[in-house]
């Protein structure tokens, strides 16, 4: 009985266990102190939907032996040029949103691929040279957000007009249009069908690469290099798709964010950017070698409940506010907690 | 040799891993002052031995062993090589264990520094805060180079020292130990040019002249007849000759290393039997860059249809063979199968030319351990030849999908007909025993549908039932699919069991071809490198 106790935990992994745990007893409680529960579920859902695809960006460079990528700032740069552009040109709506997809993605690939070809030439120190690299990108770019030729006064400083704003107002661009797609309520949770859809089919995208000749070259590549090399496959050139795949995901990422968001934050504001992104999927119970989409979901549902429902629920009880101090604890701890071992969870 | 008190005795040592005798009742002693050679193939329980008179932790992890060490005619039990060096036993690795920042004496004296007393140390009473005595240290690694008979200057830093010197400096740190009175070298002449391998061996004979006994390990026969006072002959764990250098003869020495039983099996005859009319691959001139199995210009024939076997020592350049015509390492050279030229250095090439390879390393090249049995099975077939993918018509390839279905079926009919033991091909191959490891590597490989196979150490690491299992299925394929098969192996008994001919190297190229029924003596001699025009 014990054992096959303890063989249920080792298959799902303690720390699922523990959060999964936690969770319950925030929701048990939101329920006796008269929370309204199902508007819980409606915030959480909408924030899974609004950091998944920057989650799922990891998924690539776990996949191709990069490890995790902590340098997903340069794509989350690449895609706020992106969205600078679209709105430059004063577009809304969908055509907005998927203009800032179109222009972030040229532009990601080819930062993506430099990026590549600097974590080739430091092999085995990639985690550490990406956070630093990521951290120098966002201080260039704040150089560029004051000197980039834009011209729309709606994003450039009142005063002076000259450099972007620290904050963009996406109400009159692309603003909320995934979130207020095809909504529904099911129980009294409200359901954004596009936020949600729009996330579930980059997992199906990615979930089906995986299945192509390319992924399984890829997922070779990163398992067993020399493996990969007696097959005939390039291993340095399956590591820099990863790459670029990661730093397209993470452009169109933040595109998602700041539309769910409904602001565009530039300056500082992608600095910080892949720790979430990291603590999540290691949560979900990817490994530095191992990552899978149900790693994403998994972990990207947990983690983010965790962030939207401690904050009201604690707050409620103990009248005072420790959810950012929590959501430090816990992301930096579960970064460190994987750091430290090589498993995960199944 | 006087008979004084030996120094060391090893007696009945007995050693199992997991079960399987690697060392059976083995004694070996040693008088100061004298050379001992201990030799035998790789396997033979060589460095076992060694790790257990230096109280290695993976001896003691795996259970220890039986039978007892006496130095100076004490009884000793050395759990750790710290205490090893203490009961003065002292180790040259084959590896070099230096510090390329600091200079000769820094590194000869590391841990061992010579120190005068300064205020700071006495206060606190701790010799780690006194200053060196670089004068004496200095003077103590000049000594200790001199008893080398090497001239370089101790000042010079180890980075950038030609690599002949650093196994003499390795050396030189055992001999500055005051109490070392056994040294042990294991293949000191691996990595040395032949200029500096003499120098080697007259340091050799002249530390032994000081009164140190040397254990002296290694492959190379007319080593061991230059300077060893008796030879030790170590075979499959047991000791097969204890031998005087006046009794001692290459020959001999080269049958009681290999020499076993070979069962005779009989083989299915073909059809037609192979020749040199109807050659399949041939080797011009390869040249492959492996560090420790490096091939220098090794020319041969492979006949279409026959098994052929590529034996000798470890070091020689046997499965550099295999692994440079693949592309896994550097290579030169003319390869051709049927006439058509075969690039090197590009795995994917060589495999869409029909060729394919079982390597010797099943865990580290062979097999994605955490991946299923049928991705093992098929990827490589998969992205080398694009087998196993939909849809059909080609567009664009990269992204057409894997065909779970094709690949099912294929992996299916694989197990049943290599018997493969496991749950079902979604199994990962990290949970299969090292036997059925080697059928999915021999499946992959067959998954290309290969003219010519090769495979290196196909027995390695799996228990004799596996071993006989393997065999079986390479002669069938042989038989059956009419694959040339060319099997490098350092078991020479099975080689000799399976293989039309055998083809020994030596020092990295071909020492010449022998059929499987030739004798011991000879298969030995070629090993050695003697007798080397003689061909088939």
């Amino acid at each position: 009985m014990t054992q096959k106790l303890k063989q249920i935990i080792v298959h799902i992994g303690l720390p699922r266990i523990i959060i999964a745990g936690f969770l319950l007893v925030i929701f048990i409680t939101a329920y006796i102190t008269d929370m309204s529960v199902p508007q819980l579920i409606t915030d959480s859902l909408v924030r899974v939907g609004m950091n998944g695809i920057l989650v799922l960006a990891m998924v690539p460079t776990i996949s191709c032996g990069v490890g995790l990528n902590f340098g997903l700032p340069l794509g989350v740069l690449s895609g706020l040029v992106g969205a600078l552009i679209s709105m430059e040109r004063g577009l809304a709506g969908f055509p907005g949103l998927f203009a800032a997809i179109g222009f972030a993605v040229p532009i990601a690939v080819v930062v993506g691929y430099l990026y590549a070809l600097l974590l080739e030439s430091v092999k085995g120190q990639e985690m550490m040279v990406g956070t630093y690299v990521g951290f120098s990108a966002v201080a260039v770019m704040c150089i560029f957000w004051l000197m980039a030729p834009f011209k729309n006064p709606e994003l450039i400083w009142a005063i002076g007009g000259k450099g972007l704003r620290f904050t963009l107002t996406l109400g009159n661009h692309f603003g909320k249009v995934l979130n207020n797609f095809a909504v529904f309520k099911l129980f009294g949770v409200k359901i954004s069908g596009g936020l949600l859809g729009f996330f579930l089919l980059f997992c199906l995208l990615i979930y089906l690469f995986y299945k192509t000749k390319l992924g399984i070259a890829m997922v070779a590549a990163g398992a067993n290099p020399v493996f990969a090399r007696s097959a005939g496959i390039d291993v340095r050139h399956m590591k820099a798709v990863g790459v670029i795949l990661s730093t397209v995901l993470a452009a169109i990422g933040i595109i998602v964010y700041a539309q769910s968001y409904g602001f565009l934050q530039l300056y500082m504001a992608p600095l910080m950017m892949a720790f979430p992104a990291v603590a999540a999927i290691l949560i979900g119970g990817a490994s530095l070698q191992k990552a899978t989409i149900s790693n994403v979901i998994i972990g990207t549902v947990l983690f983010q409940t965790l962030l939207t429902t401690a904050l009201p629920v604690t707050s409620r009880v103990i009248q005072g506010d420790i959810s950012e101090v929590a959501r430090l604890i816990i992301s930096n701890g579960m970064i460190l907690y994987a750091l430290t071992r090589s498993t995960g969870g199944q | 040799m006087e008979r004084a008190q030996q120094v060391l005795e090893m007696k009945g040592i007995t050693k199992q891993y997991f079960g399987n005798t690697v060392l059976n009742d083995v004694s070996i002693d040693l008088y100061p002052g004298e050379i001992h050679a201990l030799v035998g193939e790789n396997g033979a329980g060589k460095s076992t031995l060694m790790n257990i008179l230096f109280g290695m932790p993976v001896i003691h992890s795996t259970g220890g062993f039986s039978g007892e060490i006496l130095i100076d005619g004490e009884k000793v039990e050395l759990l750790s090589p710290a205490e090893a060096m203490q009961a003065g036993i002292g180790m040259v690795h084959q590896e070099f264990m230096l510090i390329p920042g600091f200079t000769i004496t820094e590194n000869i004296k590391l841990n061992r520094e010579t120190t005068r007393k300064n205020a700071l140390s006495r206060l606190f009473r701790s010799q780690s805060l006194d200053y060196l005595d670089i004068p004496a240290m200095r003077k103590d690694a000049r000594h200790a180079l001199d008893r080398l008979d090497l001239s370089i200057d101790e000042w010079l830093p180890v980075a950038g020292l030609p690599v002949g010197y650093m196994q003499f400096i390795e050396i030189a740190r055992e001999v500055d130990k005051k109490e070392v009175k056994i040294l042990v070298f294991d293949e000191p002449t691996a990595v040395l040019t032949e200029t500096e391998a003499d120098r080697l061996l007259g340091s050799l004979r002249r530390l032994a002249a000081d009164g140190i006994a040397i254990l002296f390990i290694t492959h190379r026969l007319d080593e061991v007849m230059a300077i060893a006072d008796r030879i030790t002959v170590l075979r499959d764990g047991e000791i097969v000759a204890r031998l005087n250098r006046d009794e001692a003869v290459v020959e001999r020495i080269a049958e009681l290393m290999v020499g076993r039983k070979v069962e005779k099996v009989d083989l299915p005859a073909r059809d037609k039997e192979p020749s040199d009319e109807d050659l399949a691959f041939t080797i011009e001139n390869l040249v492959v860059d492996m560090p420790g199995e490096m091939v220098r210009g090794l020319s041969l024939s492979v006949r279409r249809g026959e098994i052929l076997g590529i034996g000798g020592l470890a070091g020689h350049g046997k499965l550099g063979i295999a692994n440079g015509i693949m592309g896994l390492y550097p290579a030169s050279g003319r390869v051709s199968k049927n006439g058509d030229n075969i690039p090197l250095n590009s795995p994917e090439q060589v495999l869409l030319k029909g060729l394919a390879f079982v390597s010797e390393d099943r865990r580290g090249v062979g097999l994605l351990l955490d991946e299923p049995i049928e991705r093992n099975i098929g990827v490589t077939a998969m992205q080398a030849q694009h087998k196993f993918l939909r849809p059909r018509p080609h567009f664009l390839p990269g992204l057409r999908l894997e065909d779970r279905r094709e690949l099912r079926t294929y992996s299916e009919e694989m197990i049943r007909k290599l018997d493969i033991r496991c749950l079902g091909p979604t199994q990962p191959v990290r949970s299969l025993s090292g036997g059925n490891q080697q059928k999915v590597c021999v499946a992959k490989a067959l998954a290309l549908d290969p003219e010519i196979l090769f495979v290196s150490e196909p027995t390695r690491g799996i228990d004799v039932g596996a071993k006989r299992l393997v065999l079986d299925l390479l002669v069938r394929l042989n038989r059956e699919h009419n694959v040339t098969i060319i099997m490098t192996s350092s078991e020479l008994g099975e080689l000799r069991k399976i293989c039309d001919r055998v083809a020994i190297v030596y020092r990295g190229r071909l020492a010449g071809i022998l059929p499987p029924d030739a004798s011991d003596a000879e298969f030995g001699l070629m090993m050695a490198g003697r007798a080397r025009e003689e061909a088939v």
